[in-house]
């Protein structure tokens, strides 16, 4: 596959922004993971990233860096990525949902504004497969990509002090999950009862960017089961590899 | 072990900070003014990383139970130790039920505490820095206890440094950011050529200026955010993103404070006048 176009700019003194074109897309996210997946091969230690969408912060821990040399280094990762092509394990997650008016205080408006019924926006809400562009603002946010434009609706007016962990929100063009309390503008749809940062686990945040997921719709009694069940460790979420 | 009798307004643990856990969402955390920590650290022979408290404006009450060392540095805040009064870089021997109380202000806005050896709390992704949801609380609180290693035969090499601070300093050296290239000649001049204020609005998280500049309709994609980031929102307000900071945002980030100056503002508080100066 042939590789976008970057633009590298300086961002402070030991990290730089990557850009590809500025466009929510499924490819560019690929491209940007074949890169991110070359540049690790290069082994260099002290490099993180993290991309969001378009983008790809990189930062080198250790120590300041020379722009130019930074830029070459990229840019010649880049020309190596063009040739060998590593193979990515991506997942869908299927992530259960319980859209009750307990948690989803917002749902009946929501519904209301859409011209749909509760029914139908549950239904389509759980039946796409979202990708996840990024993870950011909070520890283990899904910036998700991929909702159909019959459910984007405006943020609320005024944001709500505190939303609960685990709520799942629509605004604009977005649908997320609040992984912990957090004052919020979303219009609060449902609850997802699982875990998606934990800092005692190995794997703190089990989703990578790249992956999918896809709701599930759940009844109250299945919440509080799911939510025993991660309390005390067992539960797994379900997920399929992607591109097996 | 290190009792808090009393916490004061703000008071945490803090190391250089939390790295290489961006990729899902964890700010690096870690203490606001690095200049001083590493001061702190210095003296006592501690690695630069080591653990310490930062204490901010109004200082606690604390209780040490064994032997050890500590020194202070940051922000000039009165301190006695058994109602005897101690000064910032100096290396101060401590007994088994010493009390160290912080009072009054007088200079900057943070202070460090580092004892010999580090504070030993839980590392949670490699690094001891308090932050919610990553450690189990944001900062401490009266009543809490921050374990420490006892030493009693230690012979520092230095027991005190004059020190210039670096946070005398009022103008911030900053860096063009990603989104530089949108502002306007008109607010470029706005920016480097009027002095600023800190708003009530600020904290581990962010800095938000108080005095307002054009605003704009500039949109973007989120993208990557880093302590230093300064984002201009809408309406004109400039935000400076500090050590708790979100990972991601999706303002435009249009300048991009040095490090060095971070440590700067870390000691400013409401009120506190500062420049930009581009580098």
């Amino acid at each position: 596959m042939k590789s976008y176009p970057i633009s590298i700019k300086p961002f402070g003194e030991r990290a730089v922004l990557v850009e590809w074109p500025e466009k929510v897309s499924e490819s560019i996210l690929a491209d940007i993971l074949d890169f991110m997946d070359a540049f690790k091969e290069l082994e260099i230690p002290g490099w993180e990233m993290s991309v969001a969408y378009n983008s790809l912060t990189m930062v080198y821990n250790k120590d300041h860096i020379d722009f130019e040399e930074t830029k070459n280094m990229i840019l010649e990762c880049q020309e190596k990525q063009a040739k060998s092509k590593t193979e990515r394990v991506q997942h869908l997650w299927t992530l259960p949902v319980c859209y009750d008016l307990e948690f989803g205080m917002d749902i009946e408006e929501t519904a209301k504004t859409l011209g749909l019924s509760v029914e139908e926006l549950i239904k389509q809400h759980t039946s796409h497969q979202y990708v996840v562009y990024g993870i950011g603002f909070l520890p283990g946010f899904m910036y998700l990509g991929g909702l159909p434009p019959s459910l984007e609706i405006p943020r609320r007016a005024e944001p709500r002090l505190k939303v609960q962990k685990g709520s799942v929100g629509l605004a604009s063009k977005q649908t997320g999950i609040y992984p912990q309390d957090s004052p919020g503008g979303w219009n609060i749809i449902g609850n997802c009862p699982v875990d998606l940062f934990d800092p005692d686990k190995e794997d703190p945040c089990f989703v990578k960017v790249g992956d999918k997921i896809q709701f599930e719709s759940i009844s109250k009694a299945e919440y509080e089961l799911h939510k025993i069940e991660g309390e005390v460790g067992i539960y797994e979420p379900e997920k399929v590899v992607l591109n097996a | 072990m290190l009792k808090v009798l009393k916490a004061g307004l703000y008071l945490s643990i803090q190391d250089l900070g939390r790295f290489g856990h961006r990729d899902i969402g964890v700010p690096i955390a870690g203490a606001m003014d690095v200049e001083s920590v590493k001061k702190a650290n210095l003296l006592l022979e501690n690695d630069e990383n080591d653990a310490v408290l930062e204490i901010t404006m109004t200082g606690p009450t604390l209780q040490f139970d064994t032997d050890t060392y500590i020194s202070l540095s940051g922000a000039h805040i009165v301190a006695t130790l058994n109602n005897e009064p101690v000064d910032n870089y100096t290396v101060i021997k401590i007994g088994k039920g010493d009390i160290l109380s912080y009072g009054r202000l007088e200079k900057g806005f943070r202070g460090y505490l580092a004892v010999k050896g580090g504070f030993q709390s839980k590392k949670v992704l490699d690094s001891r820095s308090q932050f919610y949801p990553v450690t189990q609380a944001a900062r401490l609180k009266d009543g809490d206890e921050v374990p420490y290693e006892e030493t009693t035969d230690y012979t520092p090499k230095i027991t005190e440094v004059k020190i210039e601070e670096h946070f005398e300093n009022t103008t911030l050296k900053v860096y063009k950011g990603p989104e530089f290239s949108m502002l306007s000649d008109a607010q470029l001049t706005e920016i480097f050529a009027r002095p600023y204020t800190v708003s009530k609005e600020n904290n581990r998280m962010a800095y938000q200026l108080s005095e307002l500049i054009t605003g704009h309709s500039h949109s973007m994609l989120t993208s990557g955010t880093l302590p230093g980031t300064i984002q201009l929102t809408p309406a004109g307000r400039m935000i400076i993103l500090m050590k708790d900071g979100q990972t991601t945002g999706g303002y435009p980030r249009i300048l991009q404070l040095s490090e060095e100056s971070i440590s700067v503002l870390a000691q400013k508080k409401y009120g506190d006048e500062l420049k930009f100066k581009l580098v």
